[in-house]
């Protein structure tokens, strides 16, 4: 990334510099935790298991019998399984409501408030709805994932430039040539940062709602490594969270950069 | 809208102020191809109405090149727009290639003066979209449009995304564009007014010749004096307040313009001091017209 301060020097050495900078900070991060674990900075309770090393050899202990996958399979395919759902959803009706006025007047309001309340105080109603379990959690990972996909959608189909529009019409384009050829393309970069922020509220949702009731997946891990006192598998198994989420956010972000025209 | 009776039209008396003598032989086939009949446009903004158009009479031939000049708020491109079924008249008629015309279609180019592109698409798939909503085959509609793209001077560019291109590459593709659709008329309206002036005369060689290549008849707005007078073989002179016909003046000046005609010939300054003395009842401010 660039900065104001020094920035990206150009060529080979520039790019060298720029991981150098990568790695330290990376490399930082975990001496402070490293030192916050073997001082007890947050307290006698937070013993060596909290320590990076700890959650590294236990890592390893989770690849080798099989219980990372085992519980990061399921919590992959739920977040995809909401997201697709929630993307054959989101799109048609963001399009909508950006491109016909009435629409998204009818439909301001309820959309405004629907997405300020969080997933999880659904949580009895989707349970109630679809019982204890995978369509629940599925259900309410959905009920995240829509609102930016609908926002950012509906922004970009409605500020499509008219003479775009006129000129398309001027093509012989009808309603639907003007939605394909149009209106469609240009909310594209709109439609990819709304899939990024889906992205990132969903996976940050998917660990609680996984503690509601379901076998398996890092959210109900956490709470399993917690009930067993392996403080260690618990770092661990944030660290894979964070792991998983950091490169769905850089998928979206490669995304975005392959897909996104520019002006 | 008026009903339009087809058998009324041919042999309409023309309004007073049209000249239809036999205009520039060498280059039309004096077969009429577009006609105005007292076309009328009042907009109404906050329960004011406005007359921005009154009664503009106006025939185009197959072939011709015709501008229509004047200064801003004399409707100019509103006619366009109208002729381009992008804007309704209040009254009035459009008839083209003897059939009353209504709304946008691709037998009726458009140029857009701020081109219109579609940044997410390469220089030849921005050519190609009239085609491609017409159903013509992807390889059929590549050949058309690097067809086009040879005529309006862009091989090579055809990879090239929008924003990498400069304004006068831009209007090229745009021009190329309108014409893969072979439409009957091409409308352009103030299409160099965003160039630079070298570019600008640079396109006005480009698209005399690309006029000359395809025989498009053109239908073309500005504000420029010296443009309409270099390009057009007729100029539609409008007055402001409200906008009307003026004058039509006819270009007989010698083509291929680019090689037989300078902008110091005496008769190219003729042409333009007709033009000059026509407004000289406006005031200063209402004149923007470039000279």
């Amino acid at each position: 990334m660039a900065n104001q301060n020094g920035g990206n020097a150009a060529g080979f050495q520039g790019k060298l510099l720029d991981r150098v900078f990568y790695v330290t900070g990376v490399l930082l991060f975990l001496a402070v935790w490293q030192a916050a674990s073997s001082f007890k900075l947050f307290g006698a309770d937070f013993s060596e298991s909290f320590s990076p090393v700890a959650a590294f050899s236990a890592l390893l202990e989770m690849i080798q019998s099989g219980e990372l996958v085992h519980h990061a399979i399921p919590s992959i395919r739920r977040v995809l399984t909401s997201l697709s759902l929630a993307v054959v959803v989101a799109l048609p009706v963001g399009v909508l409501v950006g491109y016909f006025k009435r629409v998204e007047q009818l439909t301001y309001v309820a959309f405004q408030f629907m997405r300020m309340i969080s997933p999880l105080a659904w949580m009895p109603i989707a349970i109630i709805m679809f019982g204890v379990g995978d369509v629940s959690v599925t259900f309410l990972l959905w009920l995240v994932a829509i609102w930016p996909l609908i926002l950012n959608t509906s922004h970009g189909a409605g500020r499509v430039s008219p003479l775009w529009v006129n000129m398309s019409r001027t093509m012989g384009a009808k309603d639907v040539g003007i939605l394909r050829k149009v209106i469609i393309p240009a909310a594209v970069p709109d439609m990819l940062t709304g899939l990024r922020l889906a992205v990132g509220v969903s996976w940050i949702i998917l660990v609680p709602a996984e503690m509601l009731g379901v076998p398996d997946g890092l959210g109900y891990f956490i709470l399993d490594t917690r009930d067993r006192f392996r403080y260690d598998q618990l770092m661990a198994t944030i660290m894979v969270i964070g792991a998983i989420g950091y490169l769905l956010d850089s998928a979206n972000r490669w995304l975005i950069k392959k897909f996104a025209w520019k002006l | 809208m008026p009903v339009f009776e087809p058998a009324a039209w041919p042999e309409a008396p023309a309004p007073k102020e049209l000249n239809l003598k036999s205009m520039n032989e060498t280059t039309t086939s004096g077969k009429l191809l577009l006609e105005l009949k007292e076309v009328s446009k009042t907009f109404v903004k906050d329960g004011a109405e406005f007359r921005v158009l009154e009664g503009v009479n106006l025939r185009i031939d197959e072939g011709e090149f015709v501008c229509i000049l004047g200064p801003t708020g004399c409707g100019k491109s509103v006619t366009l727009q109208i002729v381009a079924g992008l804007l309704e008249q209040s009254s009035g008629s459009v008839i083209l290639d003897g059939k009353e015309e209504y709304g946008p279609g691709p037998h009726k180019g458009m140029v857009f003066q701020e081109y219109a592109l579609l940044p997410w698409r390469n220089v030849i798939e921005n050519v190609e979209i009239g085609l491609e909503l017409k159903g013509v085959s992807k390889k059929e509609r590549r050949r058309i449009a690097q067809e086009y793209l040879d005529i309006v001077g862009l091989k090579g560019s055809e990879e090239s995304m929008v924003h990498e291109i400069s304004g006068g590459m831009r209007q090229r593709a745009a021009i190329a564009r309108a014409l893969a659709n072979h439409p009957k008329i091409l409308l352009m309206d103030e299409p160099f007014e965003a160039l630079d002036a070298l570019t600008k005369e640079e396109m006005q060689i480009q698209i005399l010749k690309a006029w000359e290549k395809t025989k498009t008849t053109i239908f073309f707005v500005t504000h420029d004096v010296d443009e309409a007078i270099f390009l057009s073989d007729k100029i539609c002179v409008m007055d402001i307040n409200p906008g009307r016909v003026k004058k039509i003046i006819e270009n007989r000046l010698p083509r291929p313009r680019h090689e037989k005609v300078c902008r110091t010939d005496v008769e190219f300054g003729e042409l333009r001091d007709q033009i000059i003395q026509l407004y000289s009842s406006l005031k200063d401010d209402e004149l923007d017209l470039v000279f």
